[in-house]
Order: structure tokens, then sequence, then C-alpha cells
């Protein structure tokens, strides 16, 4: 195994910025987990290169798996907004608000998102500033 | 049948508690279904006769006592009293003793190999014996049936099931006298006669005589002829068993039968009787609709009710596969001027008549053979006008202006078993919500017995939801408007490659994007129309995350790893190999009902390196993940068995490799067994496979999982390249036109025609798409490629396996597991975070985490 990746840190205002990986590393409608901090992250890159992130712990079974979703689209109040869905229980989840559209017969809970940006095809989730750790992983 | 219908009804409608029940009961069994009794020779277990919910049986007010006869009843003291020396006291007594079979006195009835056909335990008893014989001759097995009416006739086609030849010995002038007519018999005879069971008319046996075993050998007939037989089934009708009622000074009927009145009432006040059992309007009825309405009328009556008996429906349908026989109503046409319409096709084997009343609007009765299917809608219609011309009821459909449709009024009885009303059929989806079949028979109980009347039920249901305006929506998902059906076609017919262009050609609105319903529908429909890797280009992200990894979620996000092991067969090498493979991984592992092994526990980062080393041992994808076929299962066959009569075993993996990798609507199981035996419970299957000494029979559309059901019989003696094709287009046209999801046996209730309808199409080409699905499915063959054995062949795919972009090879620090019967499994929550009470958690293993470094 390599040596983990070393995230940079650009702080900008409130948030700190993790550059996390490049907008290559991540397949177009399929999400990626990433480490940030010490936090499990789902990526998702759009058909149109945005990058959205989601928490990757699925709050409905407990497990880390939101990034192995089906992505996909759903009509909410006549706007088609980005979607993924649990691989586990199927709950589909609003990818730009986290907001649970679906808890297929459950209470809904929502996920925890973060900013996304992609600067120069290098992408980075932005945390609130002076809360990371350095993290990486080997 | 009656005595547990009778507890239901009393149990339905008891709700103050009133009554509590004993039900005592001469068998060792729960009451269970004798009109499908000769299912059980089609390999049913006596299980799946069972009569009653176990809820019903364990209710505090119900007390069901087996194999326990009641020997004697004392009016007196309102007691009864039972072989073990029970004594019950009674504040009411229900008579539902049935009937026995009669033998009539021939000599020789006493012999080994002369059976009745009554109760499961005579069945048993009978199958042993037919089985014993094939077993002594090289020849098939000879069989009788005394007695040509409805039993016997069952009888015949239960022998020929179980590999005998079967000759049927009628003392009347045809077939099912008490049921149909003359003209109708003549057009029984030769469908029986083409079903291979030889058929005697007009033949009075005097002799059974035994052979040098001792056993019965042959018959011997008034007219000089003899008959040479291993084995004879004797029904000749049955006799009520009045015994008790008789004992007890009750008054029995001319030809027996306990007499009661039209309220089930005998003369004693305290005693009434329900069922064969009763003579009612002065006769005995040996049909089970006529049972369960004297039931309802005895609950009624005890709780205070006014029911009476309405006439018995005698309607009767013939359960023979092959053969379709339907009566009703007043078939002899002896109603003082009635008129007959007749349409006979001897050549294709059709006899229909319709009895009218003398201004020729009214139906009277009818009967049906060869073909049946006006009967369910037809039955209910008795005794009211027929709107148009009658005779269009009795034309073939497509044969112009057949096919005619009945609007049912609401008191028309529509399944007569469970007396539900058309009213109560329509109410069902108006008032109570049921928008399927399955919630319809959930609420209603119609069709829930013997079955016959769903096609009408079905047919009411979807008339009743368009008419409410709810259009029974078809569409797969807010992105199209097509069913899986629809869409299948449309793929199929565009030759569309990518789910991009097919989402632009069928999609509801330009920017949706698809959903976790329709991509894994696309990927499905694209995996036959243009065969491709699951991961190739975007076909990636339309796969559920099974086929995305090829592999199983398990629950804490982790996969199991099933390497394909056809037929179930495996060599020590192999055992070894998937053994070092979990040793190594630390994955636990655990045989799969499919016959062969699953590991499980293992990380997404770690299935490339286990699938490397099981590619290097020569193994692949078992395709356990998806939606596709699964295995083949099969005995171990005549190369070993000593029953065995065909190679079992050769066959399952010649399938199995052959179908590996097929994407279907749902997944696929198939059995192959090498005897009628069946140890591979082969009709449990989507397709199952059981060899006879002439070839292989193959059985469609068998279930386990929530709804198990058994496969029917599809087509008989095949050879194995016949087998093969008919299996190839079976399986291509479910994948055609199921829908998302649906296995194969409720799709058989949906496909145009059902079973014959499938028949028409695979066997005979009814819609001339044979050639197509021929072509389809060797293209399947063709295209198939190990998908493990690819992707680790291609480092693009093999990025995808990374547990995190940013640290490709950290194991998901969530992961924790617990050492239980010396494997691991996943920690519990508290195993990991600690207990409420502040008790830390379990003590956690390695688990997965040995890994081989690289």
């Amino acid at each position: 195994m390599t040596a983990a990746q070393v995230e940079d840190l650009v702080t900008d205002g409130e948030l700190t910025w993790v550059e996390v990986c490049r907008l290559d590393d991540l397949a177009p409608e399929r999400g990626a987990a990433a480490l940030v901090g010490g936090d499990q992250v789902a990526l998702v890159r759009l058909l149109d290169d945005r990058v959205l992130a989601v928490q990757q712990l699925d709050p409905f079974c407990g497990a880390y798996v939101m990034s192995r979703g089906i992505v996909g689209t759903r009509s909410v109040d006549g706007v088609d907004v980005p979607t993924v869905a649990s691989p586990m229980y199927k709950q589909v989840f609003d990818l730009t608000t986290g907001r649970c559209l679906d808890a297929v017969g459950k209470e809904p809970v929502d996920l925890r998102t973060w900013p996304v940006r992609v600067v120069a095809g290098s992408v980075q989730v932005g945390v609130a500033a002076g809360s990371v750790a350095v993290g990486g992983a080997g | 049948m009656v005595a547990q219908r009778l507890v239901e009804a009393m149990r339905d409608r008891d709700a103050a508690g009133e009554w509590r029940i004993t039900v005592l009961a001469e068998e060792p069994r729960a009451p269970y279904d004798r009109v499908a009794l000769t299912s059980y020779f089609s390999g049913r277990d006596p299980e799946d006769l069972a009569l009653g919910t176990p809820e019903l049986w364990a209710d505090p007010l119900v007390r069901l006592v087996r194999g326990d006869a009641v020997t004697a009843i004392d009016r007196e003291a309102r007691t009864v009293t039972s072989t073990s020396g029970r004594v019950e006291h009674y504040d009411h007594l229900v008579l539902a003793t049935g009937s026995k079979a009669a033998m009539p006195p021939i000599e020789g009835n006493d012999l080994p190999g002369v059976f009745v056909y009554r109760t499961v335990d005579d069945v048993a008893e009978l199958r042993g014996w037919v089985e014993e014989q094939r077993e002594r001759w090289s020849r098939p097995v000879r069989g009788a049936v005394i007695g040509g009416g409805l039993l016997g006739l069952e009888a015949a086609g239960a022998l020929q099931a179980l590999g005998a030849q079967s000759t049927v010995v009628q003392f009347g002038t045809h077939l099912m006298s008490a049921q149909i007519d003359l003209g109708g018999g003549e057009a029984l005879r030769r469908l029986i006669n083409s079903l291979g069971v030889g058929v005697r008319l007009n033949t009075a046996t005097t002799r059974m005589r035994t052979n040098r075993r001792g056993t019965v050998g042959r018959l011997d007939f008034a007219d000089g002829g003899r008959l040479d037989v291993d084995v004879v089934v004797v029904a000749t009708g049955v006799t009520p068993r009045d015994e008790l009622g008789r004992a007890a000074g009750l008054e029995v009927g001319p030809r027996g039968g306990v007499v009661v009145d039209d309220a089930c009432r005998t003369a004693d006040p305290f005693v009434s009787a329900a069922g064969e059992v009763a003579c009612i309007q002065g006769a005995c009825i040996g049909l089970v609709a006529p049972g369960y309405a004297m039931a309802e009328i005895v609950v009624d009556r005890l709780l205070g009710g006014a029911a009476t008996f309405p006439g018995a429906d005698t309607a009767t349908k013939l359960k023979l596969s092959g053969v379709d026989v339907a009566s009703f109503g007043d078939a002899f046409a002896v109603t003082p001027g009635a008129l007959e319409i007749v349409w006979a096709d001897p050549v294709g084997g059709v006899y229909k008549k319709l009895v009218l009343s003398d201004d020729a609007r009214t139906l009277l009765g009818g009967v049906l053979v060869g073909d049946a299917s006006a009967y369910a809608s037809l039955r209910p219609m008795l005794g009211r006008e027929l709107p148009g011309d009658p005779g269009q009821y009795l034309l073939p459909e497509g044969g112009g202006g057949g096919g005619a449709t009945l609007e049912l009024p609401d008191d028309a009885a529509v399944c007569s078993c469970n007396n539900v009303t058309a009213g109560t059929v329509r109410g069902a989806v108006t008032e109570h919500g049921c928008t399927d079949l399955g919630a319809v028979k959930a609420c209603t109980r119609a069709g829930t017995s013997c079955g016959s009347c769903l096609p009408l039920v079905k047919k009411l249901v979807t008339a009743e939801l368009e008419k409410s305006g709810i259009t029974v929506s078809k569409a797969l998902c807010e992105h199209f408007d097509l069913s899986r059906a629809q869409l299948y076609d449309a793929v199929r017919v565009t030759q569309l490659r990518s789910f991009t262009d097919v989402l632009a050609r069928f999609g509801t609105r330009p920017g949706a994007r698809g959903c976790d319903i329709c991509k894994p529908v696309v990927a499905s429909i694209l995996s036959t129309t243009a065969p491709g890797h699951v991961l190739e280009g975007e076909r990636a992200t339309l796969q559920d995350t099974n086929d995305h990894v090829m592999a199983n979620l398990q629950k804490d996000g982790s996969y199991s790893v099933v390497p394909r092991i056809a037929g179930g067969e495996v060599t020590p090498e192999g055992l070894l190999v998937i053994g070092q493979v979990a040793k190594d991984f630390g994955l636990y592992t655990k045989i799969t009902g499919g016959q062969r092994i699953d590991m499980f526990g293992a990380r997404i980062d770690q299935l490339p390196a286990i699938w490397k080393r099981l590619v290097d041992a020569g193994m692949e994808s078992g395709h356990a993940y998806g939606k596709s076929l699964r295995t083949v299962k099969s005995c171990v066959g005549s190369t070993w068995c000593r029953f065995g009569v065909q190679d079992s075993v050769a066959l399952a993996v010649q399938l199995e490799l052959r179908y590996r990798g097929l994407r279907s609507p749902h997944k696929i199981k198939l059995g192959v067994s090498g005897c009628a035996r069946e140890c591979a419970e082969a009709r449990g299957k989507d397709v199952g496979v059981i060899a006879t000494d002439k070839g292989w029979n193959v059985y469609v559309g068998g279930n386990g999982g929530f709804t198990p059901r058994h496969a029917q019989l599809l087509a008989e003696d095949l050879d194995t390249e016949t087998l093969v094709r008919t299996i190839d287009r079976f399986l291509m046209y479910y994948v055609r036109t199921a829908d998302r999801l649906q296995r194969t046996a409720p799709w058989m209730e949906d496909v145009e025609g059902g079973l014959e309808g499938v028949r028409a199409v695979i066997m005979d080409d009814a819609l001339g798409i044979a050639a197509d699905l021929d072509a389809q499915m060797a293209l399947h063959v063709d295209s198939y490629e190990d998908e493990w054995a690819a992707t680790l062949a291609d480092p693009e795919k093999l990025r995808r396996f990374a547990s995190f972009v940013n640290a490709p090879a950290t194991p998901d620090p969530s992961l924790a597991y617990v050492a239980e019967r010396g494997q691991a499994r996943p920690a519990t929550a508290e195993e990991k975070n600690g207990y409420d009470d502040g008790r830390t958690g379990a003590v956690l293993v390695a688990g997965t985490t040995l890994e081989v470094r690289s």
C-alpha cells in the first residue's frame, strides 16, 4: 500500500476546503466513499460534473454504504432533484439537501451534507474551519 | 372438510365466544383437502393439503382431537364416547363424519393390491404398492380402475402419474354418467384414450383373481373378457358414515345418511348433521360445495339464525390434467320443455351443450367436455336469461362471435366452494380497496379452495378496477410509462444499447435520469438484448450494488462471495481452494440452499483479491448476487444411485453452464431429479426436470420463498435436445414478458392463457416467436463470459472496489466481528459500542482482517 494521500487544506472564511480526489477519480452517476477528517463521506459525481457529498452512514441500517446506492432523479414539486437510494433497504434521499424523500414505511431520517467544489479538476469538500484533524490513513 | 369449514365459520361469526367447539377426528391428522387428493400424487406433500390456518386450531375456543374415533352417542346424557374411552358432553352435536369408499361385493375385493381412493393413507398405500410393483417387473405396471366416475378418472390419472398403465372399467354406458350425457361421455372417452388410458364401457367385473404371489393378478368380466393387472383401484362411489347415527336411533335415509331437515337438524333438536353423512332433501350429496353450505347453515342456526338449505349446487369440474370436463345445473335436460343446444367437434375432442328453458332464453344447465373455459362464467348464470344468442357461448374463441363476455349480476355465485358472489368480489375492490387478485382472495376467500373460479374472479377484479377509474397502472416508475414487458419489447425492437438512449426515446420527460427501479430493469433488459459486461461504460451506473461489485451485500455493508459449483458437483481440490480462501481472508462459510458454498464478511476492497485467487484456481462467478440464473440443483442420479434412471448431474451441469449469467426479471432456479423420487426437489424450482424411463419430464413455475408453489407439468418424456430447447424458450419467454421482480409462478398466472398459453407459445409456436426465442438464447450462450475474470483483467473496472477514493486500501473502520461457533459474525451495535447498563461490548475478533498482502 502506498502512503495515504495527504489532504491539502485550504481555509476559506468559515470553511476549510479539503482536497479529496481528482474529478476523474469519480465515475459519473455513481458514488464513491471518502475519508474526510474522521468522517466517512459519500461523494457523487453527476452527469454535469457537479459533485455532491452526503454521509456514508445509512441511518436506516447503520452500515456505511450510501456511496454504493443507485443515483438518479426524482420529481419534487415539479423539479427533478438528484437522488441516491440506499443499497440496503432502498430509502431515497435528495443529494443536494440530504432530505429523506422516501422512508419506505419508516420514520424519515435525513442525511448530513457537505459543500463540495471542483477547482481545476480537484474535488474539495468543505468542513467547518478548525474542525479538521488531518486524517488520511494507510 | 365440512367440520373444518364449520369451525372456521363459527370462529368468524361467533364474536361473543358463545360456543366452544371440540372436533373429534378419526384420522391422525388435522382436516385436509380431499378434493385435491390427487395432487398428492404429483409430488405434493400431505401437509400442502391441510385445511385451516394454524391460528384456527390454536384458537382457545377450538379443540382438535386427532386419531380418536367416536364410538357411541348417548342422546339422553348428551355425551359421546371415543375409542380411547374419552367421554365428551355436548350442548349440541354435529355429525360430519362424511363417507367411506364403497366396496362392491366382488369376489377377491380383499386381495393385496386392491385399493380404494378416499384418504391420504389410501393414496400413500397405493403409491407405495405401485412403486414396489415397478421395481418387481421389467415391464410397465398394469393398473385398472373399477368405476368411470369423477373419482375413477382421477384415480386413473394418478396411476398414470405413477408410471403405471391404466384401464378404466365402467359398468354404465359412458364415463362420468352421473354428470354428463352420452354425447359428452363419448367425447370424454376419446380424450381419456388420448392420454393413454384404456376405457371399457358396459363392463361388469365378476371376479378379481390372484396371481402366483397371492396378490391381485386378473379381472374377470361378465362378458367373458379378462384383464391382467398388478393393481386395482375401486372407485364405485361412497357410502355415508351414518353408523353412529343409526346406533343412536336417528332416522336414516333409504340409501343411508342421517336424515335432516332444511336446517340440517335431525329429529333430535340437539343433533345436526352436515356434509356427505347428511341425507338432506331425500339424498346424500357427495360434493364439497353443498357440504360447506350445510356447515354454514348449522353455524347460523346455532347462533340463532334461520338459514335453510337452498338445494344442492351439483356443478362439477374434473381435475385431471389435459382433460377439461364440467357439468352444471340440469345437465340431462329433465326440466319439462327444456331445449338442448349442442356444439361438437369430434376432431378437436370438444363437446359442449347448453340446456335452456323452452323459450331458449334461461340457462338451466350445461355440459362442457374438452374445453370448459366457459364454465366459470356460465355457471353463475344458472336460472338467468342469457343475453344474446346462446349459441355464441359454445363457439370456440376466435371462431366468430365466440368468447362472449357476460356481465354477471351481483348475486351470481362466483366461487361456490366458499359461496362468494360477484357482488362480494366487486365490493372487495370498491369498498375494501383491494387492487389485485391476491388482495381480493384474502379479503373474500374467493378461489381459495378449488381455484376453478380464479380466472373469473380476476376478470371481475380487473373490470371493476377499470370501471372505478383506477387504471391498473403498469408503469414502471415515474421515468417510464411502460411496463417492464412493454419496455423490453421496445428496447428489443429499436435495438437501443444504452440507458441514456432508452431514456431519451421512451422516458417520461427530458432531464430526468432514472432511479433505483428503472435503472436495474433497463440493465437487465440490455443484458439479453445487447449482451455486455455488467460494468461496461454507462451500464455500471445502472446496477444495484450486488451486480456492481458482483457479490451479495450483507447487513453490515460487507459482502458474500459464491463461486459457481455447477450442479452441486465439486472436486476435493475445489473444496480445498474455497476452504483456503475462506481461511486466508477470515470469511464465515456456510453451505447454501442451492448446493454451493457462501463465504461471508468480505470487504468491498477485498473482493478483487479473493476473486483473483478463485479465478486462478479455475473458478468463476456463481451469480448469487444477480437477478439471474442461480443454481441447477441435482440429485446424484443414475451414475451412483441405485434408483436413478437418468444422469441428473450431467444434465444439471449442462443446464447450469448454458444459462449461467442469464439476467431475468427475478432470480431463477432449476432442479434436476434422476428419478420420480425427486430428491432434487425440482418441482419447487422455476424449471424442474424429472427423469423418466423414456426421457425427461419438465415442470415449470415452481417457487419456494414467500408463496411456495409447485411447478406444473409442461411436457413429458422429452429427449435431452428437445428438453433444452423447451427450457430455452420458456426462460426467454419469461425474460421478455414478466413484470419487474415477478417470479415465474405469478408470471404464469398472469401470462396470456396460463400454463396452456405458455405451452402453446413454446411447444406449438402459437405466436410465431419460437425461432426468435431460440436465437436470443443462442446469443446469450455465445456471448457468455465470466464477469469476474473480465473484471480482474481490466484496471479501470477494478478501481470501483476501492474502500475509499482517497484511501483505497483502508478498511471501513466501522466493521467489527465477534466469534461464534468458531467463526466470525458481525458484531451487534451493543457489542461494538457497549451496553446501556455500562457493560462493555463483547471481545471483537480480527474477523475478516487476516488478509493476504500482495
